[in-house]
C-alpha cells in the first residue's frame, strides 16, 4: 500500500540536467568567467581571434572525439588514434602530391586505409576476444613502429586547393569546423535514429542482453571500430591541410587519444558504455579547447594548464556518477 | 475459466515424450506436458530434475532427441528460440534481459526495432508500447521512461512485455519472483493473474512453493529427468507436493532440534539495543540453538541482523558477546569478535561473483585475520563439509548454482570459526535439495556449539529449524515463542495482534 510512495520522486528539473545539458551549461559559465578574466587583463576572450581559435582546436578534437564516442559507447576504447592520425596524414600529403587532381583518389585512398585499421580492430576485439585497451595500443605500437622507421620528419605536400579547406572561413568561423558540426549532426543522427545506433548503444548497455535480443553484437562493434578509424583518418587530412604536408607525430604531440577520451567522458558518455552521446562529445571538445585559448589569454604556464585540464575532467566524471547513483 | 473445463478443449502446446540427452547423460526421460490457454501450469522439482531443460526445449534454446512438440494440434520443430517466438511461445528469463540506460520502448523492440523511410519509427513503437501496457492493464509506466528508474518489479513487468511483444500466446517464466522483494511479489501475482484472464498459457517455473499454490492451476513435478505427476493444484498439498519432488514429507527435511536440558553458556546479549531503525531490542542468544526471527517485511528484523553484524550498528544499549561488553561499530570488528553474517542479497553483498570458489571462501578470513591466519585453514575439508559442488576450487562462483553459491557464503563465514552466525533469509532461491543441506549444516554448526541467529519469510522453515521463535512488529520484539509454534501464532505477534489485544 505505501510501496508506491516510497518510490523516491525525483524534482522535475533534473529531468533535464542530463549530462549533454550541463556540459553546455559548464560552457557557457566558463565562457563568461573566462571572458571575465580575460577582460580583466584588457584582452577578449571572444573577439573574433578568440572564436577562431577555440573553433580552430575544436575541428581536429571534435573529428577524433566523435569517432571515439561511437567506441566508448560500445563499452570499449580506441587508443590507436593518435598514431592513425599521422599515418593519415602522410598517406593523403603523400598521394596528392601537390597536385590538386590528386585530391579525391588521396582522400579515398586514406579514408579506406583508416577504415582498415579500425577492421583490424574490431575483429582484433570481437573475435580474438582481445581486450579493447590491449588491442588498439598494440595497434598504435605497430603503427609507431612503422612511422618511426620510414619517416623522420613531415612529407609530402598538399596542394593549395586543399590547403584552404583547413584555412578559408566565414567570419570567424572556420568551413572546417562546420564541417567538423556537420559530421557530427550526422553521428547524432546515426546513434538516435538509426538501429544501428540503438544496437551501439544496446551493445555497449549489456551484450549479453544485446545477444540474447537477436542483434549481431561483433558486427555492431566492428562498425564502431570502423567508423572511429575513419574521423581519426579525416582529423588525419584536415591537420594535413593545416600544416601543407603530411607529419607522423602530428596525432601524438597533440596527444589526441587520451583527450579525445577525456573530450567524451566530460561530455557525460559513460566509459563502460551505453549512455552518452555526441552532443556532450562536442560540449566536451568544446570546453577543453575554451580552456586552452583562456589560459593562452591569460599567459599561464602549460604545467599549470594542465593541471587545471585534469582536475576539471575528474570533477565532472564524480558529478556525473553522484547524479547517477541518485537516480 | 475453470480447471475441469480446461480437458474440453485443446491444448495450446502440447509435448510428448520428450527426450533429451547431454553428452550421453539423459537429463529427460519421457515427459508429457500440455499448456492451456489461460492456465498457469507450474513447473517444480529439485535442481537437476530437468525443469529448465524442457522449458528450454519448449522455448527452442534446445532440440529434443526425442519425442513431439504441437502448436494448436500442429506437429512443430523449433531450430531456435526466433522459430519458437513465431510460434507465439516466448521466455521470461530469471535475471532481467534489460538495458537500465534506455527507455521502456526501446527495450522492448530492442533489435526488432520499427523502421520508416530508414529511422527507426519511434511513435510507432512507443505507441505500440503504450498499447502493450494498456492491454495488460499496466498504466502507471510510460513507454519513454529509462528502465533504471523503475521499481523492479516494474522492471519486471517490462520483460514480461517484452516476451508479450512477439505476440506471444505462451509464456515461460523463470523464477519470476528471484528479483523481487515481499511486497512486490504481490504485484506479480496480480499481472499473472491478469495474463491469465486474457488467454496466455503460462509455464510456471519457481521453487516457492507458497507461489506454486498461490498462482497454478496444475503442477507438473519432475524428478531425475521423469515425470513424477501432473495434478491439479487444488488436489494437492504442500506435504504431499514436496513428497513427489524429494521423495519424503516436509518435516523430514529439518533436522533434530537441540536437546532443550543442555543450553549453552549466552554467547551474545542484546540489552535494549536500538538505533534509527529498531528500539529496546532484548536478546539473548546461546551456544548450540537456533533462535529465529519472524516478522513482516520491514518488521526490522534485518535491521537488527545488520546492527549485531556492524553493518549499521546498534546506537543504543549494551551489546555483549560471550559475557564481555562490546562496541561493534563496524563489520570489521564483528568478525573479529567472533560474529558472522550471511546477508539475504546472495549475489550483491555475499560473493564476489567473477572470482574463484577459493577467493571467496578465504575473504573474510583473509580480509579480518591476515594472510598468516590462513596456515592452519584446511579449506579442502571446509568446501567438503558444505559439500559444494564445483568443477575445482578455481571456478568463478557465478557459474555455480544458486544452491552451491550459498555454501560458499556459508564456508566463507565457517572459515574464521564463528561463535555468533546470523543467518538472513539462507534458503531464498535455492531448491529442496540445497535447501535441506542448508538446513543440516546449520543444526551440525549448533551443535558444534555456535549460537544461531536465522532469519526466514518462510513460515515453515523458521518453525522447523528454531528451538525459539522470536517475533518482531514494527522495530520492536513483540514477542518470543518455544519451539515449534503454530504459524497463526507467529502471524498474530507479527501483525501486531496480540498487542492491541493487551
Amino acid at each position: 500500500m505505501s510501496a508506491a510512495t516510497l518510490v523516491r520522486t525525483r524534482p522535475q528539473w533534473t529531468r533535464f540536467a542530463t549530462p549533454a545539458v550541463s556540459v553546455y551549461v559548464a560552457l557557457v559559465l566558463l565562457l563568461v568567467v573566462g571572458s571575465v578574466l580575460v577582460g580583466a587583463r584588457g584582452g577578449m576572450l571572444l573577439d573574433q581571434g578568440g572564436i577562431l581559435n577555440i573553433l580552430t582546436r575544436s575541428t581536429a578534437l571534435g573529428l577524433v572525439a566523435i569517432g571515439q564516442t561511437m567506441v566508448i559507447l560500445t563499452g570499449k576504447l580506441d587508443l590507436s588514434v593518435a598514431y592513425l592520425i599521422g599515418l593519415c596524414s602522410l598517406i593523403g600529403a603523400e598521394t596528392m602530391a601537390g597536385d590538386p587532381g590528386m585530391i579525391l583518389p588521396a582522400v579515398l585512398l586514406t579514408l579506406a586505409c583508416a577504415a582498415g585499421v579500425g577492421l583490424v580492430n574490431g575483429l582484433v576485439v570481437t573475435k580474438l576476444k582481445v581486450n579493447a585497451f590491449i588491442a588498439t595500443l598494440g595497434m598504435a605500437l605497430i603503427i609507431r613502429g612503422y612511422l618511426e622507421n620510414a619517416y623522420t620528419g613531415p612529407a609530402g605536400e598538399v596542394p593549395r586547393v586543399f590547403q584552404h579547406l583547413g584555412y578559408d572561413r566565414i567570419g570567424p568561423v572556420p568551413i572546417s569546423a562546420l564541417l567538423m558540426l556537420a559530421l557530427a549532426a550526422l553521428a547524432w543522427w546515426f546513434l538516435t535514429r538509426t538501429r544501428g545506433g540503438y544496437h551501439l548503444y544496446a551493445v555497449g548497455g549489456d551484450e549479453e542482453v544485446a545477444r540474447f535480443s537477436g542483434i549481431r553484437t561483433d558486427r555492431v562493434v566492428v562498425l564502431a571500430h570502423v567508423l572511429c578509424s575513419v574521423a581519426a583518418g579525416l582529423a588525419g587530412l584536415f591537420l594535413a591541410s593545416r600544416l601543407g604536408s603530411g607529419a607522423p607525430w602530428v596525432g601524438t604531440d597533440a596527444g589526441y587519444d587520451l583527450e579525445s577520451i577525456a573530450a567524451v567522458v566530460l561530455g557525460g558518455t559513460l566509459l563502460a558504455g551505453g549512455r552518452g552521446g555526441v552532443a556532450g562529445t562536442i560540449g566536451g571538445v568544446l570546453i577543453l579547447a575554451t580552456l586552452d585559448t583562456t589560459f593562452d589569454d591569460l599567459g599561464v604556464t602549460p604545467f599549470f594548464k594542465d593541471v587545471v585540464r585534469g582536475a576539471v575532467l575528474i570533477a565532472a566524471v564524480a558529478l556525473y556518477a553522484r547524479r547517477r547513483g541518485l537516480r | 475459466m475453470s480447471v475441469t473445463g480446461l480437458t474440453d478443449e485443446a491444448p495450446v502446446v502440447r509435448l510428448r515424450g520428450i527426450g533429451k540427452q547431454f553428452v550421453g547423460n539423459p537429463v529427460l526421460r519421457d515427459v508429457d506436458l500440455d499448456l492451456y490457454a489461460g492456465e498457469v501450469h507450474a513447473l517444480v522439482g529439485e535442481n537437476g530434475a530437468g525443469k529448465s531443460t524442457l522449458m528450454k526445449i519448449l522455448a527452442g534454446v534446445h532440440q529434443p532427441d526425442s519425442g513431439v512438440i504441437e502448436v494448436d494440434g500442429r506437429e512443430m520443430s523449433f531450430a531456435s528460440p526466433r522459430a519458437a517466438q513465431a510460434a507465439g511461445i516466448s521466455i521470461v528469463h530469471q535475471e532481467f534481459n534489460l538495458l537500465g540506460d534506455r527507455s521502456v520502448a526501446e527495450n522492448i523492440y530492442l533489435g526488432r526495432e520499427p523502421v520508416r523511410r530508414g529511422q527507426v519509427d519511434r511513435k510507432r513503437m512507443e505507441a505500440d508500447t503504450a498499447g502493450l501496457l494498456d492491454w495488460l492493464g499496466e498504466r502507471g509506466i510510460s513507454p519513454r521512461t529509462l528502465v533504471r528508474r523503475l521499481p523492479v518489479a516494474q522492471q519486471q513487468v517490462v520483460e514480461i512485455v517484452k516476451a508479450l511483444s512477439t505476440d506471444a500466446r505462451v509464456l515461460a517464466m523463470d523464477e519470476p519472483t528471484a528479483a523481487l522483494a515481499d511486497h512486490e511479489v504481490e504485484l506479480l501475482y496480480d499481472l499473472v493473474r491478469r495474463l491469465r484472464e486474457r488467454g496466455i498459457a503460462i509455464l510456471y517455473v519457481s521453487h516457492r512453493l507458497r507461489e506454486v499454490f498461490d498462482l497454478s492451476q496444475r503442477i507438473t513435478v519432475l524428478k531425475d529427468g521423469e515425470l513424477v505427476t501432473c495434478r491439479p493444484t487444488r488436489e494437492l498439498t504442500s506435504d504431499q507436493l514436496v513428497r513427489h519432488m524429494v521423495g519424503r514429507p516436509l518435516e523430514a527435511l529439518f533436522p533434530d532440534r537441540a536437546d532443550p536440558e543442555a543450553p549453552g553458556e549466552v554467547q551474545l546479549a542484546l540489552r535494549g539495543a536500538g538505533n534509527e531503525r529498531v528500539h529496546d531490542i532484548d536478546l539473548e542468544l546461546r551456544a548450540g540453538e537456533i533462535v529465529g526471527l519472524a516478522g513482516l517485511q520491514g518488521a526490522g528484523r534485518s535491521a537488527v541482523a545488520r546492527a549485531i553484524s556492524g553493518v549499521q550498528p546498534f546506537t543504543e544499549g549494551t551489546v555483549e558477546l560471550g559475557g564481555a561488553a562490546v562496541r561493534i561499530r563496524s563489520p570489521r570488528t564483528a568478525v573479529r569478535r567472533g560474529v558472522a553474517y550471511v546477508t539475504e542479497d546472495r549475489k550483491g553483498e555475499g560473493l564476489a561473483l567473477r572470482q574463484s570458489v577459493r577467493d571467496n571462501a578465504l575473504l573474510v578470513r583473509r580480509a579480518a585475520f591476515g594472510r598468516r591466519s590462513l596456515g592452519r585453514l584446511d579449506l579442502a575439508a571446509l568446501l567438503r563439509s558444505v559439500t559444494v559442488l564445483a568443477r575445482s576450487e578455481d571456478q568463478e562462483v557465478r557459474r555455480l548454482s544458486g544452491g552451491n553459491q550459498q555454501k560458499v557464503v556459508l564456508a566463507k563465514w565457517l572459515a574464521v570459526e564463528p561463535k555468533v552466525l546470523v543467518v538472513d533469509e539462507p534458503t531464498r532461491g535455492i531448491d529442496v535439495g540445497a535447501k535441506q543441506t542448508v538446513y543440516e549444516l546449520l543444526r551440525g554448526l549448533a551443535r558444534e556449539g555456535v549460537a544461531i541467529l536465522m532469519i526466514s519469510s518462510e513460515l515453515p522453515e523458521l518453525i522447523g529449524m528454531s528451538d525459539r521463535v522470536i517475533v518482531m512488529h514494527d522495530g520492536r520484539i513483540a514477542g518470543a515463542l518455544p519451539a515449534g509454534p503454530s504459524e497463526e501464532a507467529v502471524m498474530a505477534l507479527a501483525t501486531g495482534h496480540e498487542l492491541e489485544a493487551a
